[in-house]
């Protein structure tokens, strides 16, 4: 017999109450409230830096709370460590996957266990897991082998080994392709119908509608929205997510009637071999005139790394015939590792830009002078060029880096042609606004802009025309959301007729 | 300007002041369990090193100079991101072939004693050529090569002042002494005080000034933080930059090893050298790897070793006592850099969050 | 020719005993995602200690010595490198100085300096009944000091550990994400910690052999590069213990070269012999680097 509902309401999945959390000396979370019901898919939403991730990690034992309570199924608990977490049947996948590479997908699901271990009994395991979450798993291959998709996959199916009845998902569908992501968003709506219970932290609308019972928002560590999904409308969210004040119309995708100028980035039949001797580009043919903003549209290892670095002069071409400037402003996907110097000041950052042709003295003078005019124009929040890379914020760090890399410096001119990679990546919405405005500015300016964003909404968004990537080669589309989907996953006609990788 | 290794000055100093308090404890307690005066110890290394004009010049300064010159030589490695543990081995290899210059060149003078020097600081940078290019070539880490090459280097002055380079009696192992006339000169009223010491100070200067002024300066000092950004952003041949590293670095230690002889022992022998390679580090991290900062440290350790000189010969405490203060000292340096640097890194973000909230 | 082989053999197994101890120490060391250039300063500190222990109480207070004096050492590294995040090769390097020095200073103080006469007991060869029997292999592998048949055991061991436990993997996953093992539950510091230790007991182990096995004294700086070796073996090894062992016998084999030699009545300066290991480690590593792959996370702070 069930009793009414409202004397024996079911217990929370999990309540996460009045959750303060500080970090050196800024305010990460302040006073948030989390109540995720048994069966549901419940999202949360916030722009980067909303403290999504921080109060997923107090959630998972990774962070320790300065004030508040967590309670799953009820009862109250105390995370030291994920281990506790893990007991407590709380599953984790994280935005940046944590599988060993170089071990098997059957080790990666035996980590943290206790014993012997035993082949068979591992086998056993990844085989009763692949026939539980419906995903083809192998228990042999190496994680490094796999993509992307298969690698989260398997982070799925590692949470759910301990039984996790609560799975936290950490912006899961930034790395996917539509049609994945299609795929994982489905399987979470019948996770959570067999009465478990989902969160996805996400800062896509699309995604947390389509799949989400409630919805909760953040903004600068605080809750400012839940609710459930049906009753919530976009306007509402996003003025929840970016705070009423800010209003920010993206401008017009379509001026595609591009203004064909001078050929400034050409490649022709060019192949590039990556450091392990393994093709990532093959016989790809691509030009991108002046004025242009082409897009390159990929998941992720397609071979879009290694040809946008072919295409900036920063790697060796095996074959093929590359016509490029002398100059070419790239700014790299991991700008902290590949673009600053994050222990030296920043006038010493832009010095970086020509450091390998420079000779005799270092233009110092020139340099201090130049520095305070880009952090002024590009709106850089820093006291001055003395001050180290590392303490700007991510979005400050991204645009100094655009800074130098677009305009003129004391040795070198405006480059021609600009290449940039996943240039809005961990940016908050005001600083990515500030990145899609300097490119449309670059090319209104007379340069060739190549984009390649793992966001496929982002590169519609900002460019002019858009090629797919997948598995090396390059093909023209017409630029519609679902071919250009298909044609990374390699499903068009013409890009199943290519070759599969040999590795 | 750029120092990968560390940054700070004195911000925490509490931090600082604990380690070295832990140090002077751990000192003690060494005495302590060797069963040693601790006053007799303060006493002999204090009349060997500063206590008095001779022991300021013939000790302490006569010891520095090698330390500037291998701590230099360690400076300009670490900046370039190169873990050059090999400056004994390249000091060895510069003494052994100044040396070898010195023995075999008829005649005397300025111009000769300059062959020598260059001599040296050739050898020192060919031997660091060769971690160099096991490096470039084969991918060897060069902390080990250049580990392995120091023994190398060992055994092979102990070859030659018992071979081709023995004194005619073959009685001792050591070379024949080098000729009056290219030995370096010594500074008058200054005792063993050698003009090695303005050659050390000019290196230094220029290398201070080559990191501060100059576009290779800044390219070295670029790669040495992020390869990687450095190729990336600036176009840098990182491969070029870091050969040029072991080569400069190697001429350096060399050069010391070559001063050494024709400037202080005037002869080769096994045990030129009492560790000033292994030393150069300490010397080179205390100073945060600024070369100015580097006088100031290289004569300390001068001091340490010609004070652990005057313990031995006074107060019968091994001379192994001092390296392992050095050690000790080391060890405080790169046990407080982390430290020191985190405070750093708070300390600017507060400021930061002060600028994003205007 | 047996009177030759055979004592090559023994000189080879009898070299090889220390190098594959420190190794497979290393290789754990490793794994876990360290590098211990103090695994030098950790065997001269069980040379010594073993001293102190085989003078005071006889043999097996010599191995404890031996063990102590490795562990004091790997313990000062772990606190500089996990605890303090120091960087872990000057302080593996500044470890060594400071063991050299310490080790110098109390050998000195304690035994006087001429140290000369100092004998400790010795481990005597163990013969395996049946075993030592077998012609020329026999009395070479068979009758060793008793360290000499705990490496035959560990080598083995250490690599069934590693493959087929969960501690195990646990400790390859440290080593190669140390980010993944401490979400799946694993205390990558603690893990980091037990390794260094495990690898000063096996460092000071070997500097005991030395002693205790083999010059039946202690001399300054006996260790003589051999924990730079032993790192340089790891690499050679692929840091897999089997791949250790057969490093080290290539070592032993290379160094007993010299008394082979010596009683075929062949001549060359003894130097030639003394820098042979070091030569060979650098043109070991310019054949095998780039062809093994490290752990991922190997010398990389936490």
């Amino acid at each position: 017999m069930t009793g009414s509902t409202f004397d024996l309401a079911p217990p929370l999945a999990l309540e996460l109450s009045h959750i303060t959390k500080h970090y050196a000396r800024t305010t990460a979370l302040t006073d948030a409230s989390l109540r995720v019901r048994a069966g549901t898919v419940h999202a949360i939403l916030g722009e980067n830096g909303a403290g999504k991730t921080t109060l997923m990690r107090v959630a998972y034992g990774l962070s320790r709370a300065d004030s508040g309570e967590v309670r799953v199924r009820g009862e109250r608990v105390h995370f030291a460590t994920p281990a506790d977490a893990i007991a407590a049947g709380i599953g984790m996948v994280h935005q940046h996957l944590t599988l060993v590479p170089a071990m098997t997908v059957a080790e990666n699901i035996a980590l943290g266990g206790r014993g012997l271990l035993r082949t068979t009994e591992m086998v056993r395991r990844v085989e009763e897991l692949t026939a539980r979450t419906g995903f083809a798993l192998d228990p042999r291959a190496r994680i490094e082998d796999l993509s992307v998709g298969a690698q989260q996959r398997v982070e799925i199916a590692k949470a759910l080994t301990r039984n996790a009845a609560i799975l936290i998902l950490d912006e899961p569908t930034a790395v996917l392709a539509p049609a994945e992501t299609d795929n994982l968003l489905r399987w979470l709506r019948a996770y959570a119908e067999e009465g478990r219970s989902a969160l996805l932290i996400t800062h896509k609308l699309r995604d947390a509608l389509a799949v989400a019972d409630d919805i909760t928002v953040l903004r600068a560590g605080r809750v400012v929205f839940s609710g459930a999904a049906a009753a919530s409308t976009i306007p509402q969210l996003t003025s929840a997510m970016l705070g009423a004040t800010f209003t920010y119309t993206p401008p017009p995708a379509a001026h595609r009637s591009a203004q064909s100028g001078l050929p400034v980035l050409g490649a022709e039949d060019i192949s590039v071999v990556d450091s392990t001797g393994r093709t990532r580009v093959r016989a790809a043919t691509l030009v991108v005139r002046a004025g242009e903003r082409v897009g390159i549209a990929a998941i992720e290892g397609a071979g879009q790394r290694e040809l946008l670095r072919a295409l900036s002069g920063r790697m060796p071409i095996a074959s093929g015939r590359l016509t490029i400037p002398a100059v070419v402003g790239f700014v790299p996907e991991d700008r902290y590792g590949d673009a600053l110097l994050p222990d030296g000041s920043l006038v010493e950052n832009v010095a970086l830009r020509g450091a390998g042709h420079r000779r005799g003295l270092m233009p110092w003078a020139g340099l201090r002078a130049l520095t305070s005019r880009l952090l002024a124009h590009h709106d850089v929040r820093a006291r001055n060029g003395a001050q180290v890379a590392r303490t700007l914020s991510g979005g400050n760090q991204q645009k100094l880096v655009l800074a130098r890399e677009m305009g003129a410096t004391t040795d070198q001119p405006s480059p021609l042609a600009i290449v940039v990679e996943n240039p809005t990546r961990g940016l908050d919405v005001h600083a990515t606004a500030a990145v899609h405005d300097r490119l449309r500015e670059a090319s209104a300016n007379g340069a060739a802009v190549l984009v390649y964003s793992s966001d496929l909404d982002e590169l519609l968004a900002i460019t002019t025309r858009v090629v797919v990537m997948f598995d090396g080669v390059l093909t023209e589309v017409a630029t519609d959301r679902r071919l250009i989907g298909e044609g990374m996953l390699g499903l068009n006609a013409a890009a199943t007729a290519t070759p599969a990788v040999t590795p | 300007m750029i120092a990968s290794f560390t940054s700070s000055r004195g911000r925490s100093a509490w931090v600082v002041l604990l380690a070295f308090g832990i140090l002077a404890i751990a000192i003690g307690a060494m005495l302590f369990l060797g069963g040693y005066s601790p006053q007799a110890a303060a006493t002999a290394l204090w009349h060997g090193s500063l206590g008095s004009w001779y022991s300021i010049t013939s000790a302490t300064l006569v010891r520095a100079v090698p330390l500037m010159l291998t701590g230099c030589a360690v400076a300009v490695a670490f900046r370039g991101g190169v873990f050059n543990i090999g400056a004994e081995g390249q000091l060895l290899v510069g003494a052994a072939a100044a040396a070898a210059t010195a023995l075999s060149l008829p005649s005397g003078g300025a111009f000769t004693i300059c062959v020598a020097l260059v001599a040296g600081a050739l050898a020192g940078g060919a031997w660091a050529a060769i971690a160099a290019l096991l490096r470039a070539r084969f991918g060897v880490l060069e902390v080990i090569s250049t580990i392995m090459l120091n023994f190398v280097a060992l055994h092979g002055v102990s070859y030659l002042v018992r071979g081709s380079l023995q004194e005619p009696t073959r009685i001792y192992p050591q070379s024949s002494t080098i000729a009056d006339a290219l030995q370096l000169p010594r500074f008058p009223g200054a005792g063993r005080l050698h003009v090695g010491l303005i050659l050390a100070l000019i290196l230094l200067a220029a290398c201070g000034w080559i990191f501060r002024f100059t576009a290779s300066g800044f390219r070295l000092q670029s790669v040495g933080q992020s390869p990687s950004a450095a190729a990336t952003a600036g176009l840098v041949d990182i491969r070029s930059v870091t050969v040029m590293a072991f080569l400069s670095s190697g001429a350096l230690a060399g050069l010391a090893g070559a001063v050494e002889v024709l400037g202080v022992t005037y002869a080769l022998y096994e045990n030129i050298s009492p560790g000033y390679g292994y030393t150069a580090i300490a010397v080179a991290l205390l100073a945060d790897l600024d070369p100015w900062r580097i006088v100031a440290s290289a004569t300390l350790f001068g001091a340490l070793e010609a004070g652990g000189a005057a313990m031995q010969r006074d107060a019968n405490i091994p001379s192994s006592f001092v390296s392992m203060i050095e050690a000790l000292l080391l060890l405080a340096v790169v046990g407080t850099q982390t430290v020191r640097r985190r405070s750093r890194i708070d300390g600017i973000a507060e400021s930061d969050g002060a600028v994003t909230a205007t | 020719m047996n009177d030759v082989l055979t004592p090559f053999l023994s000189a080879t197994i009898r070299t090889a005993t220390p190098l594959v101890l420190a190794a497979l120490g290393e290789v754990l060391v490793e794994r876990a995602g360290l590098i211990n250039l103090g695994l030098e300063g950790a065997i001269l500190a069980g040379a010594f200690g073993s001293l102190v222990g085989a003078t005071a109480g006889g043999l097996v207070a010599g191995y404890l010595g031996a063990i102590c004096g490795g562990v004091i050492v790997a313990a000062i590294f772990a606190v500089f490198v996990v605890w303090l995040k120091a960087d872990q090769i000057i302080t593996g390097t500044a470890i060594t100085l400071l063991s050299a020095g310490a080790t110098g200073t109390l050998y000195r103080a304690w035994y006087g300096a001429s140290g000369a006469a100092l004998r400790t007991p010795t481990s005597t060869p163990i013969a395996i009944p049946g075993l030592v029997h077998l012609p020329v292999i026999g009395p070479a592998l068979f009758a060793q000091p008793l360290l000499t048949y705990v490496a035959y055991l560990l080598v083995p061991s250490l690599a069934w550990w590693l493959a087929r436990t969960h501690t195990g993997l646990a400790l390859r996953a440290t080593g190669e994400r140390p980010d993944a093992a401490e979400t799946a539950g694993i205390r990558v510091v603690r893990v980091r910690i037990a390794a260094v230790l495990a690898g000063g007991v096996l460092g000071g182990l070997a500097g005991g052999t030395l002693v205790l096995a083999q010059a039946g004294t202690f001399a300054e700086g006996m260790s003589a590069g051999r924990g730079f070796i032993a790192v340089s073996i790891v690499v050679l090894g692929r840091w897999n213990p089997l791949g250790v062992a057969v490093a080290s016998l290539v070592f032993g084999a290379a160094s007993a070269l010299q008394f082979a030699f010596q009683a075929m009545g062949w001549r060359a300066p003894y130097q030639l012999f003394l820098v042979m290991p070091y030569l060979l480690t650098l043109a070991g590593l310019a054949g095998v680097v780039g062809r093994a792959r490290p752990p991922q996370s190997l010398g990389k702070p936490l």
